[in-house]
């Protein structure tokens, strides 16, 4: 078994491009370059920024459709599923018409900044994060409806409190929506314009050394994005821990 | 245990240094629209920092095909287009939203093939007759069928050539839709004949069984442009520091850093600026 697994890794490292790629990889998180870490900062910054904002929208509309009963509720609900499955190339493409000097909100001047990358992962992001809360809400709903209804509590009042006791659940909805935020390069490619320094990001500089042939480090690039999912999954499930003892 | 008090801390950091996003203030910069050959090539990452440290302005790049930086200039979406297709260049123009064309620098189109060379075009010389016998032979090859100043150029070449690659759907032609890279990579993968400029082949490094099959033909000649784009019908174009980049480049000390660019001792564009 072990002469097995041995034999493969030998076999992989023989491939030039991996090799190359693990090599490179070290050699840019070691040597901590520059440019590479601007651009994973702006990638942080932008995906977490989405997730935040959407956060901001899908909570409460998730936490709405699982509690309230309202006209409507039904297609809400639909079209949150659906669309988690939006595909960025589009999202990139309404948002782009949206933000371009001859669109409705040209004026801005927000077309190939940060701040539209925020936004076009933000659209992509609320739907997820709004599908799954419902989810998650209306399975307590169920469980602790007679509860908070004996306690006089009113829809508003209870989707709060089940917001706030399914935290740790809605953690991992969350993470759902900083994953796609990530991960996706069709939306900020087009709203970001991938300009050196400026909208850069870790997903678009990897489709850039792509395409200039450079394989080993569009590889490396990917192995260091992959490393900073994990770490930021890490911190928060510690994060998650650390409270989840604290408080139960 | 972690101090749940430490964890607002950073939590509350963490949020502060999101909401920083937009905060990137509009210093002196103007946004050219350019092709992937000027930006993959390295020559923008040559020239740029020399032209911001002379002029203190910031050049923001929106590397794409040509026909896609006319299309998104069209809509006032850049200041400054720098572009490789003269006859695209000049509707752009003629239509209102460009002030004037100047010629930058030209390089050459080189016909890429597999060592193999199935067709057996290598040495010829002879970009029209290659054609002819790819088509002849029916050989794999890769089109970029996406509106590019180098898309633009192929077809053109295949007219030249009196043959009509999209004939009966045949299937050797073979279109990527996507950029020089990404149809570099799709032609190295099958083998495939491909039309690229001199630029992006010779920084471009999965090169397989590529190689270089034709060059040298006068009609493999590729002219780069640069246009400020028309502030009468986009407004908030920049044009004073828009108008700067355009004079820079076709300056002397402009037209002398083009000339300086090379890769492995070898000059990647060769400037010829004045008239258009």
């Amino acid at each position: 078994m072990l002469e097995y697994v041995k034999r493969c890794i030998v076999r992989v490292w023989a491939i030039d491009t991996l090799r190359d790629a693990g090599l490179q990889a070290l050699e840019l998180m070691i040597g901590l370059d520059e440019a590479m870490m601007n651009i994973v900062a702006l990638s942080v910054q932008v995906s977490l920024s989405a997730v935040v904002l959407s956060c901001l929208i899908a909570l409460p509309i998730g936490a709405a459709t699982a509690v309230g009963r309202f006209p409507g509720r039904q297609a809400i609900i639909v079209v949150m599923n659906a669309f988690m499955g939006l595909p960025p190339v589009v999202v990139g493409l309404i948002v782009y018409l949206a933000l371009s000097r001859a669109g409705p909100l040209g004026p801005m001047g927000l077309l190939f900044t940060p701040t539209a990358m925020v936004l076009a992962q933000a659209l992509l992001v609320t739907p997820i994060i709004a599908a799954l809360t419902r989810q998650i809400v209306a399975d307590a709903w169920e469980e602790y409806r007679e509860q908070l209804q004996s306690l006089g509590s009113n829809g508003f009042r209870s989707a709060l409190t089940l917001i706030w006791d399914t935290r740790f659940s809605l953690l991992t909805a969350v993470l759902a929506g900083l994953g796609r935020a990530t991960a996706e390069v069709g939306a900020v490619m087009i709203v970001g314009g991938n300009i050196d320094g400026v909208t850069r990001v870790m997903t678009t500089a990897i489709a850039l050394e792509t395409s200039k042939g450079d394989l080993a480090l569009a590889l490396a690039l990917g192995a260091i994005l992959i490393l900073l999912v994990v770490m930021l999954n890490s911190s928060a499930y510690l994060i998650s821990e650390a409270a989840r003892r604290r408080y139960g | 245990m972690v101090d749940p008090v430490f964890i607002r801390v950073v939590l509350l950091a963490c949020l502060a240094w999101i909401a920083s996003v937009p905060a990137q203030a509009a210093e002196r910069f103007i946004t050219v629209a350019s092709t992937t050959s000027t930006e993959q090539s390295g020559l923008f990452g040559h020239l740029l920092p020399l032209f911001t440290r002379a002029s203190g302005i910031e050049v923001r790049v929106v590397a794409l095909g040509t026909g896609q930086a006319l299309a998104l200039a069209r809509r006032g979406d850049a200041d400054v287009v720098f572009v490789h297709d003269p006859v695209a260049e000049e509707k752009f123009v003629s239509e209102g939203y460009g002030r004037g064309r100047q010629r930058v620098m030209y390089n050459d189109f080189v016909l890429i093939g597999p060592k193999a060379d199935p067709a057996r075009v290598a040495g010829s010389g002879d970009i029209a007759q290659a054609l002819q016998r790819i088509h002849a032979t029916a050989s794999p090859f890769a089109s970029r069928a996406d509106k590019s100043g180098t898309h633009a150029a192929e077809l053109r070449l295949w007219r030249l050539a009196g043959k009509d690659p999209q004939d009966g759907r045949a299937k050797w032609y073979r279109e990527t839709g996507s950029g020089m890279g990404p149809t570099l990579n799709t032609a190295a993968a099958m083998n495939a004949y491909v039309l690229t400029d001199r630029g992006t082949w010779l920084s471009f490094k999965n090169r397989a069984d590529l190689v270089i099959l034709v060059e040298g033909d006068q009609r493999l000649f590729n002219q780069y442009g640069v246009i400020l784009v028309n502030s009468e019908k986009h407004p908030h174009v920049k044009h004073a520091l828009g108008q700067q980049f355009v004079d820079w480049l076709t300056s002397k000390p402009g037209q002398n850093a083009i000339a300086g660019y090379r890769i492995g001792g070898e000059q990647l564009f060769f400037p010829n600026a004045g008239g258009s």
